[in-house]
This record gives C-alpha cells, sequence and structure tokens, in this order.
C-alpha cells in the first residue's frame, strides 16, 4: 500500500478512496434499439439501420436479450431489480453520436444497491494459506445504455475523420459501485471478480482490448480517519488490469503529494498514458458538459414483473465464488489454484469435464497443481498460446499429467514434451499426442543405468573421493550426469538408487 | 353539396374518401381518371394555395393505374383502392423528398416508407404530393415554412393555419380526398377549423410515429384531414394500430370506425361537457365564433344530447406547460441535424472546427422559429433551470390530465371552439411569437392528456362568412365514439353554403 507506507512522523497519513464505473458490451445478437448485429470486425458501417443512423423519423424498440442481461447481471451482484425504470436523454453533440443524444437510464436504473465480495478467495496473487476477511464492496447500480459509434482520425495520413457507426446501439450496462475500494488491488480484484461473472453470466466476452469491458475510476484521497470524501478525478482511458492498477497508483501518489504541500485538488476528468505512465488532464472543455437528462418520450418506461424476474433468477449459472469454494471443499484445491482456474468458465469447465463425474480429489489436485506449475510456466515462456488452447487441451493435459506423476515422464522429459507441443503449428491437443509419442519413455534398464553410472564416476574420481571424504550432497551431482547420460530419460527412483549402492556400497 | 362550387368544367365532381373508394370498386369511374383530375385540380390552384411541397404525377398515375389493372384482373382492391390522399411533409415516403418544411433537410429523400404510409398503400391509396408546413411543424400559421406559406382557399391573403396548413388548404380545395398531418398542439385540428375541413388526432399511442420526423415526441401523433367526418373514420382506420417498429404504440385493437358510424345521428343518452374555461370564461374568444359554438351547442341539444358546463381548472396552465414540453422535447429531437449525415452541411474553409460545422449547419439550416424552440428547449433542460422549468410543466401535465380524466368520467366528450378566432390575415402576427403561441390555446391540452380530439366545421363566421371549427374531445382509446358524436353533429349542421374559394381570391 503506496500511501499508508509513506508516512514520516511529521506528516499525516492518507487513504485512497476508489469508485468504479465499469461499461460492459451485452453479448445480445442485435443492437440495443434496432435488429442490426452486433458482430465485431465487420467493415465499417455494414451493421447500420435508419435507426442506428439516427435518420429523422427512426424510432428506438426495446431489444428484450438486452433487459435479460441486465436483469441477470443485476442478479448475480446481489442488487434489487426494479420493476420500473426509465431511459433518459443524455444531450451532446459528437459526430459519431447519430442522434445527438445517448439513451441511457438516468436516475432510475434498472438494478440498485447490490454488492460483489472481494477477498483471498479471488486474488490471483496471495500466497496460499493467507487469511483474511472477505471486504463487501457496494455496487450502486447497473443500467441500461447505448454504445456510440467510433470516431478515426487521420487514417491512411488523410487530413479528416472517419465515422463507423457499427458500434453505435449496441448494448452496454454501465456497473458502478460505491466509493469502497481503497486500494489499487482491491480494484483490480473488483474488476477481476466482476468481470469473471459477467463472463459465466454469459452476458459480456469480458475483452478489455476490444473494449467490451472497459472501466473508468474515481480517485480521492483524505487523511486516515477523516469521514469526508475528498475532491475525485476520474480517470479514464484504461485498458488493461494493469494500467487500472498503474493509473490509480499514479492517482493516489499525485494527489497525495499535492496534499501533503496544502494544494488543493482540482476536480477534474484525467486521461491514463501509457506510453508516459502518468494521468493527464483531458482539456476542461471536453469535460463541461450540461447533458440536460430528461425521460426519452419515445421509449415507455420499462417494467418488469414478478415472473419474469423470477424466471431470469431460475437462469444463473454457479457464480465464480461459489465454484471457486466448491472446487476447495471437493477437490482440496489451494485458493491460489481455484481462483486461476475459476477465471474463465472455459477453463474451469474442461478442467472439470476432463476429470469427469465423480473426480478423484487426488488427481484433480494433481491436475490443478500440474497447470498452475508446468502449464502456466510453459505459457508465461510461450506467448503463441493462450490459456483457450489449454482449456481445450484438457483430455490431453490429463493424460500427460498422470504419465508424469507415474513416473512414466521425467521432468525433463516434461518440459521437452511442454516445448514441443505449446511451439507446435498444430491445435495444442494433436501437438501435445505427437510430443507425448516422440518422448518415448524412461530408462528403466538395469544394465543400462548402472552402465551410466560406472561411466560417469569414472570420469569424476575427485567428485567421488569428495563423496567419500563424507560430502554427501555431491549426490545431486552425480544424479544429474547420469542423467545427462541418459539424454534425460533415465528412471529417477533407479538412478538414485543404483548410484548410492554404488557409492556407499 | 359543400364542395361542389369547386369542380374545374369537365373534371369528375370533387368526392370524398368513401365516396371514391366505392365508386372505384363500383366500376363507375377509374382510379387513372380520379387521379388525374386530382392533379388536374392541383395544377389549377396551386399556384395561388401553394399547398404542396411535390407533387408525384408519375407516382400517382402509375399507382392507380395498378388500381385499375387490378379491378380488370378481378384482384381484391384495399379499402382505398385508387383513393388520392396527401401527406404532410412530415411524414416519410419512400422515394418522395421529405423536407419538414425546413432548408434543413431540402434534397433529402428518406429510404423507407413510415408505418402509416405503408398501411395507406397496402389499402390501396394514392399518394399524390407532400402536403406543405410550418418547419418541424413549429407554427399555427403555415408561415414558418422555409418554402412560403399556404395560403387559406377561402381567402388567399389569409393563412390556412398550421402546421399542417398545406394538408387543411389541400383538403379544402379539393385538391385530393384528403391526407395526412401531424399534430402536436393542434397542428391538426387548427388548420381544420380554419380551412373549414374536418382534422381528427387520435389518442397518442394509437398511430404509429415510425417514419414521421419528430418533433415533441410525446405530443406528436398523425392524423387525418379530410372533408368529412366518414371520411377521417375511412382513414384513420387504415392507418391506427399497433406497430412493432414504433415502441410506444398501443396494443389495443382498433374498431373499423368506418363501418361504425351509425345513420341513427341521435345522440339521445350522450353527455357533453362544455368546459368554462373554453367558453364562458375564454379570454380573447372571438365574438362571432363565439356565437357559432353557442348555436351549435344548441343543434347538439336539439339532436338529444346533455349538454353540460365542466371546468378544466389546469387548463389556463396548459399553453405555458406545452411550450416547455415540446420545446424541451424538440431542443433534443433537433440535433441529429447537425450536418454531419445528412441534411444541409455549410460549406466551411479547410481546417474550420466541429463546432463552427455544427454552428454554422444548423444557423443556416433551421429558421427563426425553430431557433427560437430550440433555445427555449435547451433552457428549460439546462442544469439549474430543469426543475422550475421542465419538471414543472410536467407536474403541470399531469394536472391537466388528471383535469380531463375528471370531466371525462361524467361526459362521454368534451366540446368547445378548436381557435379563437378564424383565419387571420397573413403576416399579422408574423413578429409576434407570443400571440401566435396562444392560438393554440384551446388545443393543446388534449396533447397534453394524450386524448382523442377532432374539428368539425361549425356555420360560417357571421360576418366574415369564414370558416369556425368545432371540437370535440374524447376519452382515450374510444375514437369510435368521438368520431360517432362528431357524425352526428355534421348530419344535424348540414350543408353550408360557403362561397368559393376562388371567389374570395380577387
Amino acid at each position: 500500500m503506496l500511501v499508508t507506507a509513506l508516512p514520516a512522523p511529521t506528516t499525516v497519513a492518507y487513504e485512497a478512496v476508489i469508485g468504479l464505473e465499469v461499461h460492459a458490451q451485452l453479448r445480445t445478437r442485435t443492437k440495443i434499439f434496432c435488429g442490426c448485429p452486433t458482430d465485431f470486425g465487420a467493415a465499417a458501417n455494414a451493421h447500420v439501420c435508419p435507426v442506428c443512423l439516427g435518420l429523422p423519423g427512426a424510432l428506438p424498440v426495446l431489444n428484450a436479450e438486452a433487459v435479460q442481461m441486465a436483469v441477470r447481471a443485476g442478479l448475480a451482484t446481489g442488487c434489487e431489480v426494479q420493476a420500473r425504470s426509465v431511459f433518459a436523454r443524455k444531450n451532446y453533440f459528437y459526430p459519431d453520436l447519430p442522434k445527438g443524444y445517448q439513451i441511457s437510464q438516468a436516475d432510475q436504473p434498472v438494478c440498485v444497491a447490490g454488492h460483489l465480495d472481494i477477498g483471498d478467495a479471488c486474488r490471483l496473487d496471495i500466497n496460499d494459506g493467507a487469511s483474511g476477511a472477505p471486504r463487501r464492496i457496494g455496487i450502486t447500480r447497473i443500467h441500461l445504455e447505448e454504445d456510440a459509434g467510433k470516431s478515426v482520425h487521420g487514417e491512411g495520413g488523410v487530413h479528416a475523420s472517419f465515422i463507423n457507426l457499427n458500434r453505435a446501439g449496441v448494448p452496454l450496462i454501465e456497473i458502478v459501485s460505491e466509493p469502497d475500494l481503497r486500494t489499487s488491488e482491491e480494484a483490480v480484484t473488483y474488476l477481476r471478480e466482476l468481470r469473471a461473472i459477467l463472463v459465466y453470466l454469459g452476458v459480456c466476452d469480458g475483452n478489455l482490448d476490444q473494449g467490451s469491458f472497459r472501466c473508468d475510476a474515481n480517485v480521492s484521497v483524505r487523511p486516515v480517519g477523516q469521514q469526508r470524501l475528498g475532491t475525485r478525478c476520474e480517470i479514464k482511458n484504461m485498458n488493461s488490469f494493469r494500467s487500472v492498477r498503474d493509473a490509480i497508483d499514479y492517482e493516489i501518489a499525485r494527489q497525495t503529494a499535492l496534499c501533503r504541500v496544502g494544494e488543493r485538488i482540482a476536480q477534474q476528468t484525467r486521461l491514463w498514458n501509457q506510453e508516459l505512465a502518468r494521468t493527464e488532464p483531458m482539456r476542461s472543455k471536453e469535460e463541461s458538459h450540461d447533458y440536460r437528462y430528461f425521460p426519452d418520450p419515445d421509449l415507455l418506461p420499462l417494467r418488469i414483473d414478478e415472473a419474469v424476474f423470477r424466471a431470469l433468477a431460475a437462469t444463473l449459472p454457479e457464480l465464480p465464488a461459489q465454484k471457486r469454494t466448491r472446487l476447495q471443499r471437493d477437490l482440496g484445491l489451494s485458493a491460489a489454484v481455484a481462483a486461476t482456474l475459476c477465471e474463465e468458465p472455459q477453463r474451469v469447465d474442461r478442467f472439470e469435464a476432463a476429470l469427469g463425474t465423480n473426480p478423484d480429489p487426488k488427481q484433480a489436485s494433481a491436475l490443478a497443481h500440474f497447470l498452475m506449475a508446468q502449464v502456466a510456466g510453459a505459457l508465461n515462456r510461450m506467448e503463441q498460446r493462450s490459456w483457450d488452447d489449454v482449456a481445450a487441451a484438457m483430455p490431453e493435459l490429463l493424460t500427460l499429467c498422470e504419465r508424469w506423476r507415474s513416473g512414466g515422464l521425467s521432468n525433463k522429459m516434461l518440459a521437452e514434451v511442454l516445448q514441443q507441443a505449446f511451439l507446435s503449428e498444430n491445435p495444442l491437443p494433436d501437438a501435445l499426442l505427437a510430443a507425448m509419442a516422440q518422448a518415448g519413455s524412461v530408462v528403466r534398464d538395469e544394465g543400462a543405468v548402472q552402465a551410466a553410472v560406472d561411466q560417469v564416476l569414472a570420469a569424476h574420481p575427485k567428485e567421488l573421493q569428495r563423496y567419500r571424504g563424507g560430502q554427501t550432497q555431491a549426490l545431486g551431482f552425480f544424479i544429474g550426469q547420469v542423467m545427462r547420460r541418459l539424454a534425460g530419460k533415465g528412471d529417477a527412483a533407479l538412478v538414485t538408487d543404483v548410484l548410492k549402492r554404488r557409492l556407499d556400497g | 353539396m359543400l364542395h361542389a362550387a369547386l369542380s374545374l368544367p369537365g373534371a369528375p365532381a370533387v368526392m370524398g374518401v368513401v365516396e371514391t373508394a366505392h365508386a372505384i370498386a363500383a366500376g363507375a369511374v377509374r382510379a387513372s381518371d380520379v387521379a388525374a383530375a386530382a392533379l388536374a385540380r392541383i395544377d389549377a390552384f396551386e399556384g395561388d394555395l401553394h399547398a404542396f411541397l411535390h407533387v408525384d404525377r408519375t407516382g400517382a398515375l402509375a399507382a392507380a393505374e395498378r388500381v385499375d389493372a387490378d379491378r380488370r384482373a378481378g384482384l381484391p382492391l384495399g379499402p382505398l383502392a385508387g383513393v388520392p390522399v396527401h401527406i404532410k411533409d412530415m411524414i416519410a415516403v419512400a422515394g418522395m423528398p421529405l423536407t419538414a418544411g425546413s432548408k434543413m433537410l431540402a434534397g433529402w429523400t428518406p429510404p423507407l416508407d413510415a408505418t402509416v404510409v405503408a398501411r395507406l398503400r397496402a389499402a390501396g391509396a394514392v399518394l399524390i404530393g407532400k402536403t406543405n408546413q410550418d418547419e418541424f411543424a413549429m407554427g399555427s400559421s403555415n408561415e414558418n415554412s422555409a418554402f412560403g406559406p399556404s395560403r387559406n382557399p377561402w381567402d388567399r391573403t389569409r393563412v390556412a393555419g398550421g402546421s399542417s396548413g398545406g394538408a387543411a388548404a389541400a383538403t379544402a380545395a379539393g385538391l385530393g380526398c384528403g391526407g395526412l398531418g401531424t399534430d402536436t398542439g393542434g397542428s391538426v385540428r387548427q388548420p381544420a377549423a380554419l380551412c373549414g375541413v374536418v382534422g381528427f388526432k387520435p389518442t397518442w399511442g394509437r398511430v404509429s410515429r415510425a417514419g414521421v420526423v419528430a418533433f415533441a415526441s410525446s405530443l406528436d401523433q398523425v392524423g387525418t384531414l379530410t372533408r368529412s367526418v366518414a371520411d377521417a373514420a375511412a382513414l384513420y382506420t387504415a392507418i391506427a394500430g399497433s406497430d412493432p417498429l414504433d415502441a410506444t404504440s398501443d396494443p389495443r385493437p382498433v374498431a373499423d370506425c368506418a363501418a361504425d358510424l351509425t345513420e341513427a345521428k341521435d345522440l339521445r343518452g350522450v353527455r357533453l361537457g362544455v368546459p368554462i374555461e373554453y367558453l364562458d370564461a375564454a379570454d380573447g374568444l372571438d365574438a362571432g365564433v363565439r356565437q357559432r359554438i353557442e348555436e351549435a351547442l344548441a343543434t347538439l341539444a336539439q339532436r338529444g344530447a346533455d349538454v353540460r358546463r365542466v371546468s378544466l381548472p389546469h387548463v389556463r396552465f396548459g399553453i405555458a406547460a406545452y411550450y416547455l414540453v415540446c420545446t424541451a422535447e424538440a431542443s433534443a429531437n433537433l440535433q441529429r441535424y447537425d450536418g454531419v449525415r445528412f441534411g444541409h452541411r455549410a460549406a466551411l474553409a479547410p481546417g474550420a472546427t466541429l463546432d463552427s460545422l455544427y454552428a454554422t449547419s444548423r444557423g443556416e439550416g433551421f429558421g427563426p422559429e425553430v431557433k427560437r424552440r430550440i433555445l427555449l428547449g435547451t433552457f428549460a433542460l439546462s442544469a439549474g433551470f430543469h426543475d422550475a422549468y421542465y419538471r414543472k410543466a410536467c407536474q403541470v401535465r399531469r394536472l391537466v390530465h388528471d383535469d380531463f380524466a375528471r370531466a371525462l368520467r361524467d361526459c362521454d366528450a368534451l366540446v368547445g371552439p378548436t381557435s379563437p378566432v378564424c383565419a387571420w390575415p397573413l403576416g399579422a402576427h408574423a413578429h409576434d411569437p407570443l400571440a401566435m403561441y396562444l392560438m393554440d390555446i384551446f388545443t393543446v391540452s388534449a396533447n397534453l392528456a394524450g386524448l382523442p380530439a377532432l374539428s368539425v366545421p361549425a356555420a360560417p363566421h357571421p360576418a366574415s362568412a369564414l370558416p369556425v371549427g368545432l371540437q370535440f374531445v374524447g376519452r382515450a382509446f374510444d375514437e369510435a365514439s368521438l368520431l360517432r358524436v362528431a357524425h352526428a353533429f355534421e348530419a344535424a349542421r348540414g350543408p353550408c353554403a360557403w362561397p368559393a374559394p376562388a371567389a374570395r381570391s380577387e
């Protein structure tokens, strides 16, 4: 914790107060107010119609699927779903906003008063066994709105701006947290958990790069113990969890430094500059909007009756927190391993599928640790493969893990299999099968092992002398040399056994 | 016949919607002859009236010939087969230019039919053109049309009313059998009253607004301009009913009002409320208009109606509330005219800013009344003023709505004048927007309350002989009863011996 680590005897300790606004793009098939498709990556302005172009006379008609998704997101975050909510017009001029207003929900959103628990269970960066009470972060509201289009400036060296309205009218939910977060680490934990929930629900693909899950942060600082909130700044333009963490840390440090020298914090919107690793004020003109909200007369108030609400509640899947708890309880997984596995529903689903209906806890735990250690390590070293590939190859990885655990593969052989498979251009399951076939098997022929041991001892008389002189730690050296002669395929137990008999005998 | 005097030598007599549909269906007249006659009348009158912004000769004749071909082939004909109708320029007709009376949209052609237009086509109607209007329907005289005002067929030195002035003038002059207008604060009923025709605004939500240029969405409603109540019922029946393209359109089924008009034009048992605020206590009500309205009330009583006084205590705030709600909504509705994607774009020097593109395009494209209303509405919604103006207006609107709901519990319909005065000389209020706003005093409340309302000609003014309109306001979604009452009054009133339009044009 950057701030509370700072206080010197003469200075006050400051704490940060952070609230997050998340915009999540809903995975509806069509836009929120018209029938245009929402697919990403189509040719510019291919997915437009009179409604999302804002042509005179075109009227919005609400997409029921978007409402269902917003309600499910609310139910999964403990929100009260409102029986009546209202769409409003948020008025401002911008070329990628065809109607000159965005249809959004203002003072009567669809969901209010929810919460999200963050705690050790969902943190990825903690050591196993660390303890700490989960923290409950309030969710002020979730509301439905339409996305704007996209402006592209100066593309292809042309001094002009281009407007792509494919995204105009794509449904979003905005999820606003209470200012309950205190550190950048908490903020990122909250975001990861929220993202996982939305992805589990199938309402958002959670893609930060493509902007389908984006976040703005409101950050202020105040002396520890003060109730009143400090002046906040809103930070935009963060497109990864890392940039959220860095931007918040930068902002806390900036505001704290200003407070320490007695300067006022100006309330403003700031943009995170990734290259320069700092926040910069937006031009004040861009933020001095009076949006002149009023209810959109083209849309009647949204009414959600009890039956719909109940039906949607029944469709909620097992959520990340529930799944983590179950995997820890039933399969004995550690909190960190469960958290990493559960971050993506596809990952954990394939994991569970590979283990079958009645998983053996030992086998499950072994596979989980195998994934988190060996496989995650290989993923880190070889960026061409992703967790999605891993999830797709779960049955093959289970086979590999079993072979390794039963001694059928040495550590070195395992590493080679993974490397070969990860570097292959074939699909990971095929690549793994091929690499395993090539790996051959462990040398269990005692004669071959003895021959190798003899050669090693003959080649290293000094080390032999030292060992016999009592420096038994040299055993490791001999094992390594023998394994090298066996091209890494020696059965480790057999090699140790033969060596010990020779050395000690 | 009311409009016999309008006939041109050699042309078929001017017939109404129902009469024309029957004549064509019976083979008494060909649709292409009816269309040709309508176009000939447009040629004869349009120079004086300027009722149209676009006339689609080719399209009208082609559509009429298709009706004739269908009939020859023995195919079933729609209820409006071959009936020539005109469409206010607020309403999209695919392939015809749409300006909404504004330079902002000059040269723009919508890609699709409005739902009401598609329904008229499906019923077999022949679309003859787009009628003139105040810019974006903002006005009560048609003088705010960027393309010059329509003139009143009864006296061409006078206004046709607004904003659907072109539609009212065209209907009165027999240029087509009738047409569609839009009514936000009286824009169908008031010009109907000033031009001596029937103007009918259904309940908000009854007729789809999809494809209709928005002025003030919570008040806008498509209505009809015709020469009889039966014709209004026929057009209304063709266009009404829920529409998947308009989320505010109501799902309730629509009665066939055209078939529903009984021959027995008896009003026994019908309770009609006369709001004292619209007659006895109305400021600015012309004495001759008052006389004709009181005579009309006597006629209604003679036919058996129970005519009684009622009070709508909050309608005196109606105009103020109306001009806040409509301008607030208009300020947002008109933001899409920014010079970026369609409509007028200012010619700017390279390197001009985005703000100057907006300001110059809108400054050049919009007329003074539109600018005034955008400014008023933007102000009414602004931070710091929102509660005092927009929000307060919405509260008043609710009170007006409740006044009507209370009065309509004890009455089947309310009745009073449509306009406080007859058609006034062109230019008389051109520099006094407030005086112009007050012309809507009796019509805006039906829009605030969302209720169906209809203006039907009473006897002409005792001094000027200009048309006087009698307004009925009914219960929400009970257009059938409202049309029955108006139809009974029309029959009791009998034909009016009005002067031929041309006689007053000299």
